[in-house]
């Protein structure tokens, strides 16, 4: 057990039960020495990170908490800062062809393997042709597709010999695209894009994601885990940058319920946690508000309107007066308060895009309730004929408050009879890709890379996940047509276009924009916190507390 | 003895196919599929992997197949936590909550028959009133109210235990991290023993046994442990069986609060993940524990009470 002063434990204690005003870090003495920079004696850094991983294979995982832990035990051709800056990564320079569909990496010649084998060009060019072969069952491949033959090999109807990647020599790779990819850079820090070591894989098969045999090109290595309690990496003495990396051993913690974890960070048992309680947010205000850390995050929360049955298919006008009756500072400020901001526009702020802003962003509420009754009577109700609505939600509490807060709203500047419905979350995700019994869903998106495409194609007439029904066939030529563009600023043109076409129609109703909401201990230093909340490890110092 | 041992070995083996067929069937009429996730699969993947598994096949290709791997004591692979198989993740996963649970049962027990019977003493004084109180309490307080509570107090408040996690350096560096998830575990048990145990010590000690020992001259302490205590204990011991197997087993709460890698999370995520094989290998495992301390039960219960030895 770790010894702590009686000091703190009561100053913990006093803030704990009278919730008065008393700030935790006084206790803790100076952090960071007499310096503020002084390091602590051991370096040891305790994470929470959600759920049980699903694996530690970067091309066959899923899910946020095994990305987190990928990112310490990889690196991809490119690498972020701590603001979320592009740098490089496992490439110490790249060169990029004028029409913008030739990529050329030029590999660093120290990266290290975690068993001291060099890194090569080849180890790329074997990882991307696994990530993509069908039968690596990648359940993220489709993000390669910007790569020329990776939609055909994923399909089946190429071998992965065909993707557009070539390792021209050992410091040598070159990624050729179907058309230009502005975000292709930001795309390959993604665990698909990483490259895995081809011995290890082909002599362990399936199993050699495991502890045993586990090799990555990252900055720690994989030493422990436990399921359903953690992972714990060590530093890879191998790595390029070690010398440069402070923390020597990290743990990520397998905490699936939020309580839980906070009270294990206020044990001083975490360092940085995955989130926070949503109930607590309140408590955490008064007494640790200096180290909630609240950043914007790459993720629209909205609810979708199907639009192939009634009451809302070939109704604009209607969907909207349901959106603008929604007062979105009471959902961002006051029904999620976390730091949360009320989005009008489908596309969260993203680097190299303009933000579209519709004009109801501009107007009072009230000048907004008025021409949602407007419209809302245009429609043909009436509070002799109200508007009867099902609002559908996946089981929680966060979504309940807002679809509640939904109805009421809805019911006092319209008269709208809204009822709730509860789905467990297969069960709703099932449901609202039927799209037959949906009239109103909750959602949200996060994109998979810092660009707007990333949220645009999500309304494709053909894509998968269109479970609005959406079908605009200027949507998607203008989709089209950015796909095709090299000139990066018209591309963006056409984007932002296909965003105000796709806001004039109304098939969702953006409510407001991710934020990431976690506690950070004081002595952590180098937290800054990104839009796409990508955490390294090796950017992380302890200081002595 | 012999003979009736392997008489209920045979009869419990149609018991779990039953439960082993209601469960497969079940898992798979749940809406939603293992691979349904909020970001579609591209539809040559979704094919591959569903082939990988087996379930592009008819549903009783996959029983059979399903059974087929269970005679070998293979489980199958999980479909959630794509690196491991089930077999393992229950071998990892119970022997700490077995650790836990038997811990837990031990201590219930003790305290819980030591309250019983004291209770069952003092009938009606107020020191029984006070046992039954608290353990009504311990009845109707939810073990999501009294972990986080515990938490709060000996972790977060007074520092003297780790809040969760499940050390692996050894038992006794794990010592600390099981006291309070044992106690959670433990307190909703104490109070059934100990109710348990009450009432049927209430009974015995009214019986004419009890009346012809007490008027024998036996000493109060002969008459309660040699006499009362062993048929007091029955109903305790019918209990016992299945809550055994259920704690032995994890508990999903006190395992999430307190961060324990035991079984029972395994059951509900396994659930909502619709992690198919997961469920099945904890359902029936879950299921054989419940058969076999049935049984233990019912070999005690001759030890324990002549009248049923005579009928055997």
């Amino acid at each position: 057990m770790r010894l702590k002063s009686i000091l703190l434990a009561s100053t913990l204690a006093l803030g704990g039960c009278g919730g008065g005003q008393e700030q935790a870090p006084v206790s803790y003495g100076p952090i960071g020495g007499e310096t503020g920079q002084e390091l602590a004696e051991v370096q040891v850094l305790h994470r929470g990170n959600g759920t049980e991983p699903q694996s530690l294979d970067p091309h066959r995982a899923e899910g946020v908490p095994s990305s987190n832990i990928l990112r310490d035990l990889f690196e991809g051709l490119v690498a972020e800062a701590p603001n979320g800056e592009l740098i490089p990564g496992a490439a110490e320079s790249w060169e990029i062809s004028a029409d913008g569909l030739t990529y050329t990496f030029t590999i660093r010649p120290d990266g290290r393997w975690s068993n001291g084998d060099p890194v090569t060009a080849f180890d790329f060019e074997y990882g991307l042709r696994r990530s993509a072969d069908p039968n690596t069952l990648s359940r993220y491949s489709s993000v390669l597709a910007p790569i020329r033959n990776a939609r055909a090999v994923i399909a089946g109807e190429l071998p992965p010999e065909a993707l557009g990647v070539e390792a021209v020599d050992e410091r040598t790779f070159v990624i050729q695209l179907e058309a230009p990819t502005p975000y292709l850079l930001g795309l390959l820090t993604h665990s698909t894009c990483y490259a895995v070591h081809r011995g290890v894989v082909e002599a362990n098969g399936t199993n050699w994601s495991r502890v045993e045999t586990h090799a990555g090109n990252g900055a720690y290595r994989l030493q422990e885990w436990v399921v359903q309690s953690h992972i714990r990496l060590a530093r890879n003495s191998h790595y390029w940058d070690d010398a440069n990396t402070t923390i020597d051993d990290v743990r990520y913690y397998a905490i699936d319920n939020q309580d839980a974890e906070l009270k294990r960070y206020r044990a001083d048992e975490l360092d940085i946690t995955s989130t926070i309680p949503q109930k607590q947010l309140k408590w955490i205000r008064q007494n640790l508000a200096d180290e909630f850390r609240v950043t914007p995050y790459l993720g629209t929360y909205y609810f979708g309107f199907n639009t192939t049955q009634p009451p809302f298919v070939g109704r604009p006008g209607l969907r909207r007066a349901l959106s603008l009756a929604v007062d979105r500072d009471i959902i961002a400020y006051v029904v999620s308060g976390a730091g949360e901001l009320p989005a009008y526009s489908w596309v969260p702020p993203v680097r190299g895009y303009e933000q579209q802003v519709p004009e109801e962003a501009g107007w009072t509420q009230a000048q907004r309730e008025a021409e949602a009754r407007r419209l809302y009577a245009e429609a043909g109700y009436s509070a002799e004929n109200p508007l009867q609505v099902e609002v559908l939600y996946n089981t929680s509490d966060n979504h309940k408050r807002v679809a509640i807060a939904l109805a009421f709203m809805w019911k006092q500047v319209l008269g709208v009879e809204a009822s709730l419905a509860n789905q467990e979350w297969k069960v709703f995700l099932e449901t609202r890709k039927r799209k037959e019994d949906t009239q109103i869903y909750r959602a949200g998106w996060i994109g998979d890379y810092e660009d707007a495409y990333t949220f645009a194609q999500l309304l494709e007439s053909t894509n998968e996940q269109n479970d609005f029904g959406y079908d605009s066939p200027r949507y998607d030529a203008l989709l089209a047509a950015a796909s095709a563009e090299p000139d990066v600023a018209l591309r963006a043109r056409y984007l932002q276009e296909a965003e105000r076409v796709l806001l004039a129609d109304h098939p969702l109703m953006p409510l407001y924009f991710y934020v990431t909401k976690r506690m950070v201990k004081p002595w952590v230093e180098g937290y800054e916190g990104n839009i796409m909340d990508h955490i390294y490890t090796r950017h992380l110092r302890i200081l002595k507390h | 003895m012999f003979r009736y041992a392997i008489k209920r070995v045979f009869a419990a083996i149609p018991t779990l196919l039953i439960l082993i067929a209601l469960a497969f069937f079940m898992i798979r009429a749940a809406p939603g599929g293992p691979f349904d996730t909020e970001k579609t699969l591209h539809p040559e993947i979704e094919a591959k992997i569903r082939a990988a598994y087996h379930l592009d096949e008819p549903l009783y290709q996959q029983l059979y197949r399903y059974l087929q791997g269970l005679a070998q004591g293979d489980f199958g692979p999980s479909f959630q936590y794509i690196d491991r198989s089930v077999t393992e993740l229950i071998r990892e996963g119970f022997p700490v909550s077995l650790q836990l649970g038997a811990c837990a049962m031990l201590l219930a027990l003790l305290v819980g028959v030591t309250a019983g019977g004291w209770a069952a003493l003092r009938q009606n004084r107020p020191s029984d009133h006070a046992v039954m109180a608290a353990s009504m309490t311990g009845i109707s307080i939810p073990n999501f109210v009294v972990g986080p509570l515990l938490i709060l107090a000996f972790a977060v408040h007074l520092d003297w235990l780790p809040a969760g996690g499940w050390p692996t350096e050894g038992l006794l560096a794990r010592l600390p991290n099981m006291v309070m998830p044992v106690i959670a575990l433990a307190l909703p048990q104490i109070a059934y023993i100990a109710r348990l145990t009450r009432g049927s010590m209430i009974e015995v000690l009214r019986s004419n046994f009890i009346r012809m020992a007490r008027a024998q001259g036996l000493a109060q302490s002969t008459i309660l442990l040699r006499h009362a205590l062993k048929p007091g204990l029955l109903p305790v011991l019918s209990y016992l069986g299945p809550a055994t197997a259920a704690v032995i087993t994890g508990s999903v709460v006190v395992e999430q609060i307190f961060g324990v890698p035991g079984l029972g999370r395994h059951f509900v995520q396994g659930a909502l993940n619709r992690d198919y094989t997961l469920v099945m290998g904890v359902v029936v495992f879950y299921g054989v524990l419940i058969i076999l301390f049935n049984f233990l039960v019912d070999i005690c219960y001759g030890l324990l009470d002549p009248r049923v030895r005579q009928r055997n």
